[in-house]
Protein backbone atom coordinates (compact mmCIF):
# COMPACT_ATOMS: atom_id res chain seq x y z
CA UNK A 1 0.00 0.00 0.00
CA UNK A 2 1.49 3.33 -1.00
CA UNK A 3 1.03 6.35 1.13
CA UNK A 4 0.43 9.47 -0.83
CA UNK A 5 3.47 11.16 0.67
CA UNK A 6 4.69 12.22 -2.70
CA UNK A 7 8.26 13.44 -2.45
CA UNK A 8 8.14 14.86 1.04
CA UNK A 9 11.21 17.06 0.41
CA UNK A 10 9.53 19.96 -1.35
CA UNK A 11 6.90 20.00 1.39
CA UNK A 12 9.56 19.90 4.09
CA UNK A 13 11.64 22.59 2.37
CA UNK A 14 8.77 24.99 2.17
CA UNK A 15 7.41 24.37 5.63
CA UNK A 16 10.55 23.37 7.43
CA UNK A 17 9.98 25.56 10.46
CA UNK A 18 6.38 24.58 10.94
CA UNK A 19 7.26 20.95 10.35
CA UNK A 20 9.99 21.04 12.97
CA UNK A 21 7.64 22.58 15.49
CA UNK A 22 4.89 20.07 14.74
CA UNK A 23 7.35 17.20 14.93
CA UNK A 24 8.54 18.38 18.31
CA UNK A 25 4.98 18.45 19.50
CA UNK A 26 4.33 14.94 18.26
CA UNK A 27 7.63 13.75 19.64
CA UNK A 28 6.56 15.04 23.03
CA UNK A 29 3.33 13.08 22.71
CA UNK A 30 5.33 9.92 22.15
CA UNK A 31 7.41 10.48 25.27
CA UNK A 32 4.34 9.46 27.21
CA UNK A 33 4.00 6.02 25.71
CA UNK A 34 5.32 3.30 27.89
CA UNK A 35 6.61 0.11 26.31
CA UNK A 36 4.20 -2.65 27.33
CA UNK A 37 7.01 -4.86 28.57
CA UNK A 38 9.42 -2.39 30.15
CA UNK A 39 9.02 0.51 32.55
CA UNK A 40 10.73 2.84 30.09
CA UNK A 41 9.15 4.96 27.39
CA UNK A 42 9.38 4.02 23.73
CA UNK A 43 11.74 6.92 23.14
CA UNK A 44 14.07 5.85 25.92
CA UNK A 45 14.26 2.42 24.32
CA UNK A 46 14.98 3.95 20.91
CA UNK A 47 11.85 2.33 19.53
CA UNK A 48 10.80 5.74 18.33
CA UNK A 49 12.76 8.83 17.49
CA UNK A 50 12.23 12.17 15.85
CA UNK A 51 13.36 10.70 12.54
CA UNK A 52 10.56 8.21 12.58
CA UNK A 53 7.85 10.75 11.96
CA UNK A 54 7.08 12.01 8.48
CA UNK A 55 4.41 14.61 8.21
CA UNK A 56 2.70 15.82 5.08
CA UNK A 57 1.07 19.00 6.23
CA UNK A 58 -0.69 19.69 2.96
CA UNK A 59 -2.43 16.34 2.71
CA UNK A 60 -2.82 15.97 6.49
CA UNK A 61 -1.04 12.65 6.49
CA UNK A 62 1.47 11.32 8.97
CA UNK A 63 3.69 8.27 8.73
CA UNK A 64 5.18 6.84 11.90
CA UNK A 65 7.82 4.18 11.72
CA UNK A 66 8.95 2.45 14.86
CA UNK A 67 11.66 -0.08 15.61
CA UNK A 68 10.72 -2.94 17.92
CA UNK A 69 13.52 -3.87 20.31
CA UNK A 70 13.95 -7.37 18.85
CA UNK A 71 13.23 -8.98 15.47
CA UNK A 72 10.53 -11.32 16.77
CA UNK A 73 8.93 -8.85 19.09
CA UNK A 74 5.49 -10.21 19.87
CA UNK A 75 4.41 -6.83 21.19
CA UNK A 76 4.87 -5.05 17.86
CA UNK A 77 1.16 -4.92 17.13
CA UNK A 78 0.41 -3.75 20.67
CA UNK A 79 2.99 -0.97 20.36
CA UNK A 80 1.38 0.01 17.06
CA UNK A 81 -2.07 0.06 18.66
CA UNK A 82 -0.76 2.23 21.50
CA UNK A 83 0.68 4.66 18.98
CA UNK A 84 -2.66 4.86 17.19
CA UNK A 85 -4.63 5.32 20.41
CA UNK A 86 -2.29 8.05 21.62
CA UNK A 87 -2.25 9.87 18.28
CA UNK A 88 -6.02 9.79 18.14
CA UNK A 89 -6.00 11.83 21.36
CA UNK A 90 -3.44 14.33 20.10
CA UNK A 91 -4.03 14.85 16.40
CA UNK A 92 -6.95 16.54 14.64
CA UNK A 93 -9.50 13.87 13.75
CA UNK A 94 -9.15 14.19 10.00
CA UNK A 95 -5.44 13.29 9.96
CA UNK A 96 -4.57 10.12 8.12
CA UNK A 97 -2.13 8.06 10.15
CA UNK A 98 -0.01 5.24 8.75
CA UNK A 99 2.13 3.19 11.08
CA UNK A 100 4.89 0.81 10.08
CA UNK A 101 7.77 -1.01 11.63
CA UNK A 102 10.99 0.38 10.22
CA UNK A 103 12.12 -1.71 7.24
CA UNK A 104 14.13 -4.76 8.20
CA UNK A 105 13.41 -4.43 11.90
CA UNK A 106 10.87 -7.21 12.30
CA UNK A 107 10.60 -10.79 11.05
CA UNK A 108 6.90 -10.44 10.17
CA UNK A 109 7.18 -6.88 8.90
CA UNK A 110 4.53 -7.14 6.16
CA UNK A 111 2.06 -8.95 8.36
CA UNK A 112 2.46 -6.47 11.24
CA UNK A 113 2.20 -3.48 8.90
CA UNK A 114 -0.94 -4.87 7.28
CA UNK A 115 -2.66 -5.37 10.63
CA UNK A 116 -1.69 -1.98 11.95
CA UNK A 117 -3.06 -0.22 8.87
CA UNK A 118 -6.34 -2.10 8.53
CA UNK A 119 -8.69 0.45 10.04
CA UNK A 120 -11.46 -2.07 10.70
CA UNK A 121 -9.09 -4.45 12.51
CA UNK A 122 -7.71 -1.60 14.63
CA UNK A 123 -11.22 -0.47 15.62
CA UNK A 124 -12.27 -4.01 16.49
CA UNK A 125 -9.09 -4.58 18.52
CA UNK A 126 -9.59 -1.40 20.51
CA UNK A 127 -13.19 -2.46 21.23
CA UNK A 128 -11.82 -5.56 22.93
CA UNK A 129 -11.88 -4.70 26.65
CA UNK A 130 -8.69 -6.60 27.54
CA UNK A 131 -6.66 -5.04 24.74
CA UNK A 132 -8.15 -1.64 25.45
CA UNK A 133 -7.11 -1.87 29.08
CA UNK A 134 -3.54 -2.79 28.17
CA UNK A 135 -3.34 0.05 25.67
CA UNK A 136 -4.77 2.54 28.16
CA UNK A 137 -2.22 1.49 30.76
CA UNK A 138 0.61 2.07 28.33
CA UNK A 139 -0.49 5.49 27.18
CA UNK A 140 -1.62 6.85 30.50
CA UNK A 141 1.30 5.73 32.62
CA UNK A 142 3.17 9.03 32.68
CA UNK A 143 0.04 10.93 33.64
CA UNK A 144 -0.56 8.86 36.75
CA UNK B 1 -26.60 8.85 -24.28
CA UNK B 2 -22.90 9.15 -23.69
CA UNK B 3 -22.41 10.14 -20.07
CA UNK B 4 -18.90 11.37 -20.69
CA UNK B 5 -20.22 14.06 -23.01
CA UNK B 6 -22.75 15.40 -20.57
CA UNK B 7 -21.43 17.93 -18.11
CA UNK B 8 -22.27 16.15 -14.89
CA UNK B 9 -21.78 17.06 -11.26
CA UNK B 10 -22.48 15.38 -7.94
CA UNK B 11 -24.57 17.73 -5.82
CA UNK B 12 -25.03 17.30 -2.10
CA UNK B 13 -28.77 16.96 -1.41
CA UNK B 14 -28.56 16.62 2.34
CA UNK B 15 -26.25 15.73 5.21
CA UNK B 16 -27.82 13.29 7.67
CA UNK B 17 -26.56 13.85 11.19
CA UNK B 18 -27.36 11.71 14.18
CA UNK B 19 -24.87 8.90 14.62
CA UNK B 20 -22.41 9.40 17.48
CA UNK B 21 -19.52 7.57 15.87
CA UNK B 22 -18.25 6.65 12.41
CA UNK B 23 -20.84 5.36 9.95
CA UNK B 24 -19.72 2.12 8.33
CA UNK B 25 -22.44 1.25 5.84
CA UNK B 26 -25.59 2.51 4.11
CA UNK B 27 -28.32 0.48 2.44
CA UNK B 28 -31.28 1.67 0.39
CA UNK B 29 -34.56 -0.13 0.91
CA UNK B 30 -35.07 -1.93 -2.42
CA UNK B 31 -38.80 -1.43 -2.73
CA UNK B 32 -39.40 2.03 -1.37
CA UNK B 33 -38.60 4.80 -3.79
CA UNK B 34 -40.25 8.02 -4.79
CA UNK B 35 -41.91 9.68 -3.15
CA UNK B 36 -40.57 8.22 0.10
CA UNK B 37 -37.22 6.49 -0.32
CA UNK B 38 -35.83 4.83 2.79
CA UNK B 39 -32.19 4.45 3.75
CA UNK B 40 -30.57 2.47 6.58
CA UNK B 41 -27.17 3.33 8.07
CA UNK B 42 -25.12 1.58 10.74
CA UNK B 43 -22.39 2.81 13.00
CA UNK B 44 -19.66 2.45 15.60
CA UNK B 45 -22.25 3.81 18.04
CA UNK B 46 -23.81 0.30 18.03
CA UNK B 47 -27.01 1.44 16.33
CA UNK B 48 -28.78 1.33 13.00
CA UNK B 49 -30.67 4.42 11.87
CA UNK B 50 -33.55 4.44 9.40
CA UNK B 51 -33.87 7.63 7.37
CA UNK B 52 -36.87 8.61 5.28
CA UNK B 53 -37.45 11.42 2.82
CA UNK B 54 -40.68 13.29 3.39
CA UNK B 55 -42.83 13.46 0.25
CA UNK B 56 -44.00 16.93 1.27
CA UNK B 57 -40.90 18.75 2.42
CA UNK B 58 -38.42 16.63 0.41
CA UNK B 59 -36.12 16.64 3.40
CA UNK B 60 -34.68 13.58 5.10
CA UNK B 61 -35.24 12.79 8.75
CA UNK B 62 -34.35 9.95 11.04
CA UNK B 63 -37.47 7.83 11.38
CA UNK B 64 -36.16 5.27 13.88
CA UNK B 65 -33.05 4.24 15.75
CA UNK B 66 -32.51 0.49 16.19
CA UNK B 67 -30.66 0.34 19.47
CA UNK B 68 -30.16 -1.66 22.67
CA UNK B 69 -29.52 -4.86 20.74
CA UNK B 70 -25.97 -4.86 19.49
CA UNK B 71 -23.32 -4.35 22.14
CA UNK B 72 -20.58 -3.33 19.72
CA UNK B 73 -20.11 -1.65 16.34
CA UNK B 74 -22.72 -2.48 13.71
CA UNK B 75 -20.55 -2.96 10.65
CA UNK B 76 -23.07 -3.51 7.86
CA UNK B 77 -26.78 -3.74 7.17
CA UNK B 78 -28.82 -5.19 4.36
CA UNK B 79 -32.51 -5.16 3.42
CA UNK B 80 -34.31 -8.32 2.34
CA UNK B 81 -35.59 -8.23 -1.28
CA UNK B 82 -39.14 -7.67 0.02
CA UNK B 83 -37.94 -4.60 1.89
CA UNK B 84 -39.70 -5.77 5.05
CA UNK B 85 -36.66 -7.11 6.90
CA UNK B 86 -33.28 -5.59 7.72
CA UNK B 87 -30.25 -7.62 8.76
CA UNK B 88 -27.48 -6.02 10.84
CA UNK B 89 -23.99 -7.50 11.18
CA UNK B 90 -22.07 -6.59 14.33
CA UNK B 91 -18.64 -6.81 15.91
CA UNK B 92 -20.45 -8.40 18.88
CA UNK B 93 -20.50 -11.61 16.81
CA UNK B 94 -24.23 -11.61 16.09
CA UNK B 95 -26.46 -10.72 13.15
CA UNK B 96 -29.75 -9.06 14.01
CA UNK B 97 -32.90 -9.51 11.93
CA UNK B 98 -35.36 -6.63 12.24
CA UNK B 99 -38.90 -6.43 10.98
CA UNK B 100 -40.50 -3.17 9.85
CA UNK B 101 -43.77 -2.97 11.74
CA UNK B 102 -44.70 0.44 10.37
CA UNK B 103 -44.02 2.88 13.14
CA UNK B 104 -41.19 0.87 14.64
CA UNK B 105 -38.77 -2.01 14.01
CA UNK B 106 -38.64 -5.12 16.12
CA UNK B 107 -35.65 -7.42 16.44
CA UNK B 108 -37.28 -10.74 15.58
CA UNK B 109 -34.19 -12.90 15.60
CA UNK B 110 -30.48 -12.89 16.47
CA UNK B 111 -28.17 -15.17 14.52
CA UNK B 112 -25.28 -16.48 16.57
CA UNK B 113 -22.43 -18.74 15.63
CA UNK B 114 -19.47 -16.75 14.40
CA UNK B 115 -16.51 -16.81 16.76
CA UNK B 116 -15.82 -13.12 16.55
CA UNK B 117 -16.76 -9.93 14.63
CA UNK B 118 -19.34 -10.31 11.85
CA UNK B 119 -18.36 -8.03 8.99
CA UNK B 120 -21.08 -8.31 6.36
CA UNK B 121 -24.52 -9.75 5.63
CA UNK B 122 -26.29 -10.32 2.31
CA UNK B 123 -29.69 -11.70 1.20
CA UNK B 124 -30.02 -13.75 -1.98
CA UNK B 125 -32.33 -12.56 -4.77
CA UNK B 126 -35.36 -14.52 -3.58
CA UNK B 127 -34.85 -13.81 0.11
CA UNK B 128 -34.62 -17.52 0.91
CA UNK B 129 -31.00 -17.36 2.07
CA UNK B 130 -28.83 -15.04 4.10
CA UNK B 131 -25.03 -15.07 4.12
CA UNK B 132 -22.69 -13.66 6.77
CA UNK B 133 -18.92 -13.50 7.10
CA UNK B 134 -16.48 -12.83 9.89
CA UNK B 135 -12.93 -12.30 11.12
CA UNK B 136 -13.14 -15.97 12.07
CA UNK B 137 -12.40 -16.59 8.33
CA UNK B 138 -15.68 -18.34 7.66
CA UNK B 139 -18.75 -17.61 5.57
CA UNK B 140 -22.09 -18.85 6.90
CA UNK B 141 -25.22 -19.49 4.86
CA UNK B 142 -28.50 -19.29 6.74
CA UNK B 143 -31.81 -20.63 5.49
CA UNK B 144 -34.84 -18.40 5.99
CA UNK B 145 -37.58 -20.62 7.41
CA UNK B 146 -41.07 -19.49 8.30
CA UNK B 147 -42.06 -18.01 11.62
CA UNK B 148 -38.97 -15.88 12.16
CA UNK B 149 -36.78 -18.97 12.19
CA UNK B 150 -33.31 -19.02 10.70
CA UNK B 151 -31.24 -22.14 10.40
CA UNK B 152 -27.55 -22.40 9.71
CA UNK B 153 -27.40 -24.29 6.41
CA UNK B 154 -23.68 -24.20 5.77
CA UNK B 155 -20.36 -23.09 7.26
CA UNK B 156 -17.92 -22.38 4.46
CA UNK B 157 -14.22 -22.49 5.20
CA UNK B 158 -11.57 -21.60 2.68
CA UNK B 159 -10.45 -18.05 3.27
CA UNK B 160 -7.22 -17.91 5.22
CA UNK B 161 -7.96 -14.58 6.83
CA UNK B 162 -10.69 -12.15 7.93
CA UNK B 163 -13.59 -12.11 5.43
CA UNK B 164 -14.64 -8.52 4.73
CA UNK B 165 -17.79 -8.83 2.64
CA UNK B 166 -20.28 -11.32 1.24
CA UNK B 167 -22.53 -10.62 -1.71
CA UNK B 168 -25.04 -12.88 -3.43
CA UNK B 169 -25.21 -12.73 -7.22
CA UNK B 170 -28.21 -10.61 -8.34
CA UNK B 171 -29.94 -13.39 -10.32
CA UNK B 172 -28.45 -16.74 -9.30
CA UNK B 173 -27.81 -18.45 -5.98
CA UNK B 174 -24.07 -18.04 -6.29
CA UNK B 175 -22.28 -16.45 -3.34
CA UNK B 176 -19.19 -14.24 -3.46
CA UNK B 177 -16.88 -13.31 -0.62
CA UNK B 178 -13.78 -11.12 -0.39
CA UNK B 179 -11.08 -11.08 2.21
CA UNK B 180 -7.99 -9.74 4.00
CA UNK B 181 -6.30 -12.73 2.32
CA UNK B 182 -6.45 -10.67 -0.94
CA UNK B 183 -8.79 -13.10 -2.70
CA UNK B 184 -12.38 -13.29 -3.89
CA UNK B 185 -14.08 -16.66 -3.54
CA UNK B 186 -17.10 -17.96 -5.41
CA UNK B 187 -19.38 -20.47 -3.68
CA UNK B 188 -21.96 -22.58 -5.52
CA UNK B 189 -24.16 -25.56 -4.89
CA UNK B 190 -24.06 -27.51 -8.15
CA UNK B 191 -26.89 -29.89 -7.32
CA UNK B 192 -28.88 -27.12 -5.75
CA UNK B 193 -29.07 -29.24 -2.62
CA UNK B 194 -27.68 -26.60 -0.32
CA UNK B 195 -24.21 -28.11 -0.35
CA UNK B 196 -22.11 -25.09 -1.22
CA UNK B 197 -18.48 -25.46 -2.27
CA UNK B 198 -15.83 -23.02 -3.28
CA UNK B 199 -15.82 -23.29 -7.07
CA UNK B 200 -13.37 -20.49 -7.80
CA UNK B 201 -10.77 -18.33 -6.09
CA UNK B 202 -9.71 -15.08 -7.76
CA UNK B 203 -6.21 -14.39 -6.49
CA UNK B 204 -3.13 -12.64 -7.81
CA UNK B 205 -2.54 -15.40 -10.34
CA UNK B 206 -5.94 -14.69 -11.89
CA UNK B 207 -4.98 -11.03 -12.21
CA UNK B 208 -6.54 -10.38 -8.84
CA UNK B 209 -5.77 -7.96 -6.04
CA UNK B 210 -2.48 -7.72 -4.17
CA UNK B 211 -3.95 -6.60 -0.88
CA UNK B 212 -7.17 -6.79 1.16
CA UNK B 213 -10.31 -6.81 -0.99
CA UNK B 214 -12.94 -4.68 0.73
CA UNK B 215 -16.04 -4.88 -1.49
CA UNK B 216 -17.81 -6.52 -4.42
CA UNK B 217 -20.63 -5.15 -6.57
CA UNK B 218 -22.48 -6.54 -9.58
CA UNK B 219 -23.97 -4.80 -12.58
CA UNK B 220 -27.73 -5.14 -13.10
CA UNK B 221 -27.54 -8.11 -15.45
CA UNK B 222 -25.02 -9.91 -13.27
CA UNK B 223 -22.50 -10.66 -16.00
CA UNK B 224 -19.94 -8.21 -14.62
CA UNK B 225 -18.67 -7.32 -11.18
CA UNK B 226 -16.35 -4.71 -9.72
CA UNK B 227 -14.12 -5.23 -6.69
CA UNK B 228 -12.10 -2.68 -4.71
CA UNK B 229 -9.02 -3.08 -2.59
CA UNK B 230 -6.36 -1.76 -0.28
CA UNK B 231 -4.06 -2.20 -3.31
CA UNK B 232 -5.59 1.08 -4.59
CA UNK B 233 -7.27 -0.47 -7.63
CA UNK B 234 -10.74 -1.34 -8.83
CA UNK B 235 -10.99 -4.51 -10.88
CA UNK B 236 -13.73 -5.43 -13.33
CA UNK B 237 -14.55 -9.10 -13.86
CA UNK B 238 -16.90 -10.89 -16.22
CA UNK B 239 -18.53 -14.28 -16.67
CA UNK B 240 -20.70 -16.00 -19.27
CA UNK B 241 -23.69 -16.35 -17.01
CA UNK B 242 -26.03 -17.37 -19.82
CA UNK B 243 -24.09 -20.61 -19.71
CA UNK B 244 -25.06 -21.04 -16.08
CA UNK B 245 -28.67 -20.08 -16.66
CA UNK B 246 -28.97 -22.79 -19.29
CA UNK B 247 -27.61 -25.36 -16.87
CA UNK B 248 -24.31 -25.97 -18.64
CA UNK B 249 -22.36 -25.87 -15.41
CA UNK B 250 -20.23 -23.28 -13.70
CA UNK B 251 -19.08 -20.31 -15.77
CA UNK B 252 -15.80 -18.99 -14.36
CA UNK B 253 -15.09 -15.33 -13.76
CA UNK B 254 -12.21 -13.72 -15.61
CA UNK B 255 -10.44 -10.42 -15.17
CA UNK B 256 -11.60 -7.78 -17.64
CA UNK B 257 -9.67 -4.69 -16.62
CA UNK B 258 -7.99 -2.89 -13.72
CA UNK B 259 -8.55 0.78 -12.87
CA UNK B 260 -5.27 1.92 -11.35
CA UNK B 261 -3.68 5.31 -10.77
CA UNK B 262 -6.93 6.93 -9.67
CA UNK B 263 -6.78 6.30 -5.91
CA UNK B 264 -3.94 6.86 -3.45
CA UNK B 265 -5.65 5.57 -0.31
CA UNK B 266 -7.55 2.36 0.40
CA UNK B 267 -10.80 1.99 -1.53
CA UNK B 268 -13.36 0.80 1.04
CA UNK B 269 -16.47 0.62 -1.09
CA UNK B 270 -17.69 0.36 -4.65
CA UNK B 271 -21.17 0.11 -6.15
CA UNK B 272 -22.39 -0.48 -9.70
CA UNK B 273 -25.54 1.47 -10.57
CA UNK B 274 -28.41 0.09 -12.64
CA UNK B 275 -27.43 2.48 -15.44
CA UNK B 276 -23.78 1.41 -15.41
CA UNK B 277 -21.99 4.04 -13.36
CA UNK B 278 -19.44 2.64 -10.91
CA UNK B 279 -18.98 4.66 -7.72
CA UNK B 280 -16.05 4.31 -5.34
CA UNK B 281 -15.54 5.61 -1.81
CA UNK B 282 -12.00 5.83 -0.48
CA UNK B 283 -9.73 6.79 2.39
CA UNK B 284 -8.91 10.13 0.78
CA UNK B 285 -12.41 11.42 1.54
CA UNK B 286 -13.36 11.44 -2.15
CA UNK B 287 -16.11 9.82 -4.22
CA UNK B 288 -15.19 8.85 -7.78
CA UNK B 289 -17.50 7.79 -10.60
CA UNK B 290 -16.40 5.64 -13.54
CA UNK B 291 -18.12 4.68 -16.79
CA UNK B 292 -17.36 2.29 -19.64
CA UNK B 293 -15.55 4.23 -22.32
CA UNK B 294 -17.36 2.23 -24.99
CA UNK B 295 -14.44 2.52 -27.34
CA UNK B 296 -13.73 -0.63 -29.23
CA UNK B 297 -10.31 -1.73 -28.26
CA UNK B 298 -8.14 -4.70 -28.99
CA UNK B 299 -7.53 -5.01 -25.28
CA UNK B 300 -11.19 -5.07 -24.31
CA UNK B 301 -13.37 -2.52 -22.54
CA UNK B 302 -11.87 0.31 -20.59
CA UNK B 303 -13.33 2.57 -18.02
CA UNK B 304 -12.96 6.31 -17.68
CA UNK B 305 -13.21 8.58 -14.68
CA UNK B 306 -16.49 10.45 -15.07
CA UNK B 307 -15.94 12.70 -12.09
CA UNK B 308 -14.13 13.00 -8.75
CA UNK B 309 -15.80 14.65 -5.79
CA UNK B 310 -12.98 15.71 -3.50
CA UNK B 311 -13.65 16.29 0.19
CA UNK B 312 -17.06 14.65 -0.18
CA UNK B 313 -16.65 14.02 3.56
CA UNK B 314 -14.22 15.26 6.24
CA UNK B 315 -12.82 11.78 6.75
CA UNK B 316 -12.59 8.35 5.11
CA UNK B 317 -15.60 7.19 3.13
CA UNK B 318 -16.65 3.70 4.19
CA UNK B 319 -19.63 3.09 1.97
CA UNK B 320 -21.23 4.33 -1.25
CA UNK B 321 -24.51 3.08 -2.62
CA UNK B 322 -26.71 4.07 -5.54
CA UNK B 323 -30.43 4.33 -4.92
CA UNK B 324 -32.53 1.70 -6.74
CA UNK B 325 -34.83 4.50 -7.96
CA UNK B 326 -35.05 4.79 -11.73
CA UNK B 327 -36.18 8.38 -11.62
CA UNK B 328 -33.05 10.07 -10.41
CA UNK B 329 -29.42 9.21 -9.81
CA UNK B 330 -29.18 9.37 -6.04
CA UNK B 331 -26.08 8.20 -4.21
CA UNK B 332 -25.70 7.71 -0.46
CA UNK B 333 -22.32 7.82 1.29
CA UNK B 334 -21.16 7.05 4.83
CA UNK B 335 -18.00 8.26 6.55
CA UNK B 336 -15.73 8.13 9.57
CA UNK B 337 -16.88 11.71 10.19
CA UNK B 338 -20.19 10.31 11.49
CA UNK B 339 -22.21 11.64 8.58
CA UNK B 340 -24.39 10.08 5.93
CA UNK B 341 -24.78 12.20 2.81
CA UNK B 342 -27.27 12.02 -0.04
CA UNK B 343 -25.99 13.13 -3.45
CA UNK B 344 -27.64 13.66 -6.80
CA UNK B 345 -25.83 13.24 -10.10
CA UNK B 346 -27.06 15.99 -12.39
CA UNK B 347 -26.19 17.90 -15.51
CA UNK B 348 -24.51 21.19 -14.69
CA UNK B 349 -26.88 24.07 -15.20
Amino acid sequence: MTLGLINANPVVQAKKERLARTQDQHRDDHDDIRDPEHPYSLEQLSVLSEDSITLDDKLNRILITFTPTIQHCSMATIIGLCLRAKLKECLPLHYKVDIRVSPGSHADEDSVNKQLNDKERVVAALENPNLRQLVDECICSSEM
Amino acid sequence: MDLMEKNLELLEVQKLEGHNDRVWNVAWNPVSSSPSPILASCSGDNTVRIWEQSSLSRSWTCKTVLEETHTRTVRSCSWSPSGKLLASASFDGTTGIWEDLGDEFECISTLEGHENEVKSVSWNASGSYLATCSRDKSVWIWEVLGGNEYDCASVLNGHTQDVKMVQWHPTMDVLFSCSYDNTIKVWWSEDDDGDYQCVQTLDESSNGHSSTVWAISFNATGDKMVTCSDDLTLKIWMADISMMHSGEGYAPWTHLCTLSGYHDRTIFSTHWSSDDIIASGAGDDAIRLFVDSKHDSVNGPSYNLLLKKEKAHEMDINSVQWSPSKENRLLASASDDGMVKIWQLETKS
